[in-house]
C-alpha cells in the first residue's frame, strides 16, 4: 500500500488565488533556477532555448493562479511510469522525474489531473515538472511571488493560516 | 484629430542589455505603457502614457528599466513651470477641471521641517526607553473639567486607618483609547479598495488603534472591527443609518477635508458597483455625489444639532466629532465646533491627501496644518475649553518626527491617510482618480484589488506603528519625558529655524539658539 501524504508532514505549495495577479514572476524564477548557469540575464539571453518553467499560471480574466505539480499522495503520474522514472520519495514525499531514466512516453501528461507535467524536447525527450526546489529551504516560486499568492506550509500549518486575513480575528 | 500638446512627463528607458521579455511589465501597467512585439522579442514602451507609478520598475527581475522625469521637455523658464504649460494643454484640449489626487505637490513651506526637537542634557536626565516604561497610550474624547471624589476611610479604632476607598463621581464622557497617538484616517470603500480597508481594519485592531471608515458606509466584511472604527457622516451622508453609527467606537462628521476645502466629492457611476452600492445605500450605476456643505448646517447651532442627533442615536456610547479641513479662520471655527459639543476636533491641513480633487483647489485652499494646530490649540487654551475636546491632526504627517511635533504643538492625536498607503505600495503618482492605481489601492477594477494582499498590507502597517511608537518613545525619552501627555501642547520642546517672527509667533515657539 502505498503511504499516504498525511504521514510525511511534508510542507507543499498552497494557493491563495485570490491574489495571484498574473505577473507570472513564479515561472521566470523558475526557469531561472532550472537553468544552467542559475543567473536570470544570462538564463534568458544565452541558455534560454527550450527551459520550461515547471509552474504554470493559469488564467481567465481577472482570475488567475499559479499551479505545480501537488505531489499528490497518490500520484498517478508515478503509477502510469513505465520506466520507472517518475517516483515518489518516501521520506519527503516529494514526487521526481528521474530524467535520465525517462523515456519520453508522456503516459504521465495523459494521467496527471492538474496538467502539470509538460513535455521537454529541447534534449532528449523527457517529461519536465516541479521538483520543489530540494536544495532550497522554499521554493523559488513561492520566494519570488510579489503578493505571497503561493505559501510553502504543511498542512496543519495551512489549516491555521487560512487565506488572506480571515486568519486574524478582530481585537 | 488635433495634434494633443501635452509633453510626456516621463521616459522610460529600457536597458536592452538586461530586459529579457519576460513581460512582467506589460501585464503589471494598467495603462498599456509597454507592448511586446513577437516578431521582433522586442518590448516597446509608450512614454506618453506612463503616470510614474513604478510599478514595472518595482516589479522587473532584472532591474532593465527605469523612469525617469523628463527635465528637457520644454526650455528652462521659471515662471512658466512644465506642469504650467502642461496643464494648460491639457485644458486648452478638455475645457474641463483638472483633477489630481493625493496631497499637494507645491513647494508649500513645510513646517514640520522647519522645527527642531529638544533633548535633555545635564540639567534633567533623559530616559531609556527600553529600560523605563514610558507611556505613550493616548485617550480621545471629552475631558472633565473638574474632578469629584468620595474619599471613604474606613477607620479601625485599634489599628488606626484601615483602608480608604477612593471613588470617581465624577461622570468621565466616552473617550477612545489608543495605544499609540496615531491613527488611519478616513479613507472610504470606494475610494480605495476593500482589501486596503481591511488591511487597515486589522491593522488598528492589532495595534489597538483605530482606523475611519471616510463617507462611503462600512462593508460587512469590516463589521468585526467595530471596536477599532470611527465611522463618519458627511454631506452624502452614504450608508448612514442607526446601525452603521452603532457599528464605530466613534462618530466623526465630516465638514471638510484638506485637499479640498469647500469642495464635496464626486465618485463616478461605474464605480458603484455590487458591494460599494450595497455599503454606500444606493442604487448601482449612480453616481455618489457628497454636497460641499451639509444642506442641514448653516451655522454652529445647526451643527451642534447634528452632534446631539448623533449623540442621542448612538445612546451616549461614543465621542462624536468634526471633520474640518484647515482654513483661514480655523480658530474661531474650532472654538464654535467645540462649544457645539464635538468631543474631538480633526483638523486636515493643506498638504491633505485625497482621492480625487481639483487640482488649483488642492494646491492653492487652505492654510498648513502646523500652523492650524498651533492657532486653535492657543485659542481653545485662552478660551480656557481646551479639555473640552481632544485636537486631531492630519494633512502630510510624513514621519514619527512629524508626530510628535504635532503633538508639542498642540495636537491629542494623528491621523495618517497618505503615510499608511504609502506602507501598503502607493508611489504616489496622483492617478487615484483615474481608478487605475497599479499598486491596486485606489481602485475597485477586480485585475488591480487584488494586487494588495490583505496579509502583506496588515504587517506593513502594524510595522509602520511599530516602528514610529518606538521612534516616539526614543524621542520622549531623549528629551526626559516619560508620558505622551506631557508633551502636549509643551512648545518649549520646539525651536523654529530659518522662520520669521510672525511664523514663530503663530507657531508659539522660539527660534533654535533662543533659550529660557
Amino acid at each position: 500500500m502505498r503511504e499516504r501524504h498525511g504521514d510525511f508532514k511534508m510542507k507543499r505549495i498552497y494557493i491563495q488565488e485570490e491574489y495571484c495577479i498574473g505577473c507570472r514572476l513564479c515561472e521566470i524564477y523558475c526557469q531561472v533556477k532550472h537553468s544552467k548557469s542559475k543567473k536570470i540575464i544570462k538564463a534568458f539571453k544565452e541558455e534560454m532555448i527550450d527551459i520550461l518553467p515547471r509552474v504554470l499560471v493559469e488564467e481567465i480574466g481577472y482570475n488567475s493562479f499559479a499551479i505545480q505539480c501537488r505531489h499528490c499522495s497518490d500520484a498517478p503520474c508515478v503509477e502510469a511510469c513505465i520506466s520507472g522514472a517518475m517516483q515518489k520519495n518516501k521520506n519527503t514525499g516529494v514526487v521526481t522525474c528521474n530524467e535520465d531514466k525517462c523515456v519520453g512516453c508522456w503516459s504521465c501528461i495523459m494521467v496527471c489531473p492538474y496538467g502539470v507535467i509538460r513535455r521537454d524536447l529541447s534534449g532528449k525527450k523527457i517529461a519536465s515538472k516541479c521538483d520543489l526546489c530540494i536544495d532550497e529551504e522554499i521554493p523559488v516560486c513561492v520566494q519570488n511571488c510579489p503578493n505571497e499568492a503561493l505559501k510553502f506550509m504543511d498542512k496543519d500549518a495551512k489549516e491555521k493560516n487560512p487565506v488572506g486575513n480571515k486568519g486574524r480575528q478582530p481585537k | 484629430m488635433a495634434l494633443k500638446l501635452k509633453q510626456s512627463e516621463f521616459e522610460i528607458e529600457r536597458d536592452k542589455n538586461k530586459c529579457i521579455s519576460c513581460e512582467v511589465c506589460v501585464r503589471q501597467c494598467s495603462n498599456d505603457v509597454h507592448e511586446y512585439d513577437s516578431d521582433q522579442d522586442t518590448l516597446y514602451s509608450d512614454n506618453s502614457k506612463c503616470v510614474g507609478c513604478r510599478r514595472c520598475e518595482t516589479l522587473c527581475p532584472t532591474g532593465a528599466l527605469k523612469i525617469r522625469n523628463r527635465e528637457d521637455q520644454f526650455k528652462t523658464n521659471y515662471n512658466w513651470t512644465p506642469s504650467h504649460l502642461n496643464n494648460i494643454y491639457r485644458q486648452a484640449d478638455s475645457g474641463g477641471v483638472l483633477l489630481t489626487g493625493m496631497g499637494s505637490d507645491r513647494p508649500h513651506t513645510i513646517y514640520w521641517d522647519h522645527i527642531l526637537f529638544n533633548a535633555a542634557q545635564v540639567t534633567n536626565p533623559s530616559i531609556d526607553p527600553l529600560r523605563e516604561p514610558m507611556e505613550i497610550r493616548t485617550f480621545i474624547g471629552r475631558k472633565p473639567g473638574r474632578i469629584e471624589f468620595e474619599i471613604n476611610r474606613n477607620k479601625d479604632p485599634k489599628e488606626g486607618l484601615k483602608d480608604t476607598n477612593v471613588k470617581l463621581k465624577t461622570k468621565i464622557s466616552p473617550q477612545l483609547d489608543l495605544s499609540t497617538p496615531i491613527m488611519f484616517s478616513a479613507m472610504s470603500y470606494g475610494s480605495v479598495s476593500l482589501n486596503v480597508c481591511k488591511s487597515l481594519a486589522a491593522a488598528a485592531s492589532e495595534f489597538g488603534t483605530y482606523y475611519n471608515t471616510g463617507e462611503g458606509g462600512l462593508h460587512k466584511d469590516l463589521y468585526g472591527y467595530a471596536k477599532n472604527t470611527i465611522v463618519q457622516v458627511a454631506s452624502g451622508r452614504y450608508g448612514v443609518d442607526v446601525n452603521y453609527l452603532n457599528k464605530g467606537a466613534a462618530v466623526e462628521i465630516k465638514i471638510g477635508q484638506g485637499a479640498k476645502p469647500g469642495i464635496g466629492g464626486h465618485l463616478p457611476g461605474e464605480k458603484v458597483t455590487g458591494d460599494i452600492s450595497n455599503t454606500r445605500m444606493i442604487p448601482e450605476g449612480t453616481d455618489a455625489i457628497s454636497p460641499a456643505p451639509h444642506h442641514d448646517i448653516y451655522s454652529i447651532e445647526d451643527l451642534a444639532q447634528l452632534i446631539y442627533a448623533l449623540k442621542e442615536a448612538t445612546n451616549w456610547s461614543k465621542p462624536v466629532g468634526v471633520k474640518v479641513s484647515a482654513v483661514h479662520n480655523i480658530a474661531p471655527i474650532a472654538s464654535g465646533i467645540v462649544r457645539a459639543g464635538a468631543d474631538f476636533v480633526t483638523i486636515d491641513g493643506l498638504r491633505g491627501g485625497t482621492g480625487a480633487a481639483p487640482q488649483t483647489i488642492r494646491d492653492n485652499v487652505g492654510i498648513p496644518i502646523e500652523l492650524a494646530i498651533a492657532s486653535v490649540d492657543e485659542r481653545l487654551r485662552e478660551e480656557g475649553i481646551r479639555y473640552r475636546a481632544s485636537i486631531i491632526a492630519a494633512g502630510s504627517i510624513r514621519s514619527s518626527a512629524d508626530v510628535i511635533k504635532a503633538i508639542a504643538l498642540g495636537a491629542d492625536a494623528v491621523y495618517i491617510g497618505t503615510a499608511a498607503l504609502v506602507a501598503m505600495g502607493c508611489h504616489l503618482c496622483q492617478k487615484c482618480y483615474t481608478g487605475k492605481c497599479n499598486w491596486g489601492i485606489a481602485t475597485q477594477d477586480p485585475y488591480l484589488t487584488k494586487r494588495l494582499n490583505p496579509e502583506i498590507g496588515t504587517r506593513k502597517l502594524l510595522n509602520l506603528l511599530r516602528g514610529w511608537s518606538l521612534e516616539i518613545k526614543e524621542m520622549l525619552g531623549g528629551a526626559g519625558i516619560n508620558a505622551i501627555e506631557s508633551l502636549k501642547s509643551n512648545r518649549e520642546h520646539l525651536r523654529g529655524i530659518n522662520l520669521n517672527d510672525r511664523e514663530l509667533a503663530i507657531l508659539g515657539i522660539k527660534h533654535a539658539g533662543e533659550a529660557w
